[in-house]
């Protein structure tokens, strides 16, 4: 199992490839579509994260002393980019889920991008995941 | 005269007098198709604001200084201003933050006062939250019931059905002049004859109609009409509520406070004459004068010159968006303002926002406070583009073709 800072700059290094912006998107999406579907019954509202204009669902389960992500969304670039929050912080132990500060999403300039969108609700879903996280140390 | 028209309307000195629209945004020229939300300020409002801090800031109606003398009349100036592009008397003009404020204030002080249980109120299936949730909240307060007009798939009401919803019980119609989501313009001036038969007030809410078309209240003869100061070139914070002069002296005021008094003692309090009634504390000086200054901008173009250009606008955008692979336009009505709602494919419009921003391009996605005509027309949200004076065909070219990439993209 890589670490949270191997498996972010490993996402940094993929998006170094792209200098436009919209491929970027495009990767980000392709990402998203490839996240494996979410069990119907956590598409509810119990497992949403509350955000404006796109929805998410999120749901987490702990497994041998690790923590593990799934989710979906309706909109492909918030899918993506949970796909990438996934990617990084799902398998992880849930101590290092808390303590990480996630670094690539600066790095790979999403939010830049994206922050003054409050309907993008980034913070709200790594906000979700450590709580997540708090629940199973 | 159209070589006066075409003179006058000169885009390119236009977009001269909005300095925000001189800027790049992710790296590309912007292209501001927002204006349904807020619209830019041209210079001779940015200038107003900046002089009235830089020149005379004072507080108004009390001093007997030079400079709240000078901040008092431009205040009145602007309110004579606004006055007359309503063709109404300066009496009947309030300022307020801006049109929610106007609904609340008409459904709080006339709703209270003479609404009863029973009564009923109707608006439209397509209205702003703002014009559904303050008859809502007096309708529970009260007894009273929320009646609603329906519409037709194209966005157009069912006027056969406002006719019949129509009654003895009906004490106000709130109707938006203009839709935000769609665009329709509804027949007011109609529909406020057919109100008066039952002896219904009528508020209409004229936010997306200011900035557009000229609106007469004595024509209309609507009973009250709210709109925006920032909608319609001027800051955020200011707006207007007109109401006709014996019906908001017969209505109780809406805030206490100084300004709105002419005597007060702890056995009671009289309260001053109209238009200060319903102005307490004291007010959004500079807002109140930048509107009137860019009331008196826009009147300098020329509404008709305004409205014929953006009409063209729309004719444009819309022809051209037609050429976009599975778009579909959400809201057909024949009589529009210059707004294009629009769905591509099963796209999410959020995503669609998203790419557009990335190419310096500005629309409105969601459900555009408008979730009740969401669900009718069965949707989430729309993409919408909404088009001001400023923009050009050009900036329409540049964003049909963004918008084909930001298909391309998401498909």
């Amino acid at each position: 199992m890589q670490s949270i800072p191997e498996i972010e700059q490993e996402i940094v290094n993929e998006f170094a490839l792209f200098d436009d912006q919209m491929d970027k998107y495009e990767y980000i999406i392709d990402i998203g579509k490839k996240l494996p579907a979410l069990d119907a019954r956590y598409m509810t509202d119990d497992f949403l994260v509350k955000g404006c204009q796109s929805k998410v669902w999120l749901h987490a389960y702990p497994k041998d002393g690790r923590i593990y992500f799934e989710a979906d969304s309706n909109t492909a670039i918030t899918k993506g980019i949970i796909a990438l929050l996934i990617r990084v912080l799902s398998g992880q132990k849930a101590a290092d889920v808390l303590s990480c500060p996630l670094t690539f999403i600066d790095s790979i300039q999403l939010r830049s991008h994206l922050s003054s969108q409050r309907s993008n609700g980034l913070t709200s879903m790594i906000q979700r995941m450590r709580a997540y996280a708090q629940a199973y140390l | 005269m159209k070589t006066n028209t075409a003179l006058v309307f000169d885009v390119s000195a236009i977009r001269n007098q909005f300095p925000i629209l001189h800027q790049q945004v992710n790296g590309k020229p912007l292209i501001y198709f927002d204006n349904a939300a807020t619209s830019q300020k041209p210079l001779a409002v940015i200038n107003t604001i900046k002089d009235y801090y830089e020149q005379y800031n004072s507080n108004i109606h009390r001093g007997a200084h030079y400079l709240a003398q000078l901040a008092t009349e431009r205040y009145e100036d602007a309110r004579h201003t606004i006055a007359s592009h309503l063709n109404a008397s300066e009496q009947e003009i309030n300022f307020v933050r801006g049109t929610t404020e106007a609904i609340n204030l008409v459904a709080t002080s006339y709703g209270r006062k003479f609404v009863s249980a029973g009564d009923e109120i109707i608006v439209t299936e397509m209205e702003h939250h703002s014009n559904i949730v303050p008859w809502q909240m007096l309708c529970e307060e009260k007894g009273a019931t929320l009646r609603v007009i329906p519409i037709t798939d194209s966005g157009e009401l069912i006027y056969e059905e406002y006719l019949k919803l129509l009654s003895e019980k009906t004490k106000i119609v709130s109707v938006a002049h203009t839709s935000n989501a769609l665009g329709t313009i509804h027949p007011v001036k109609e529909m406020i004859a057919d109100a008066h038969k039952y002896g219904a007030v009528v508020f209409v809410d004229g936010a997306q109609a200011l900035p557009h078309s000229k609106v007469d209240v004595q024509d209309l003869d609507c009973d009250f009409l709210g709109f925006s100061g920032h909608k319609v070139f001027a800051g955020t914070g200011i707006g207007v509520l007109y109401g006709k002069a014996h019906l908001l002296e017969a209505m109780n005021p809406y805030m206490g406070g100084g300004e709105m008094i002419k005597t007060v003692s702890f056995k009671g309090t009289t309260y001053n004459d109209l238009p200060y009634k319903f102005e307490a504390g004291t007010p959004h000086i500079e807002g109140g004068i930048s509107l009137g200054a860019a009331i008196n901008y826009i009147n300098q173009i020329g509404l008709d010159n305004i409205s014929s250009y953006e009409h063209e606008l729309l004719r444009y955008g819309t022809e051209q968006l037609a050429s976009v692979d599975d778009l579909r336009f959400v809201g057909t009505a024949e009589n529009k303002s210059s707004v294009i709602s629009f769905l591509v494919k099963n796209i999410h419009p959020y995503d669609i926002g998203v790419l557009l921003n990335e190419q310096g391009i500005a629309i409105r996605t969601g459900h555009h406070c408008c979730q009740p005509l969401m669900d009718r027309l069965g949707i989430e949200g729309t993409c919408r583009a909404s088009f001001a004076f400023y923009n050009t065909k050009q900036e329409i070219d540049v964003f049909v073709k963004a918008l084909q990439r930001a298909v391309k993209v998401l498909s």
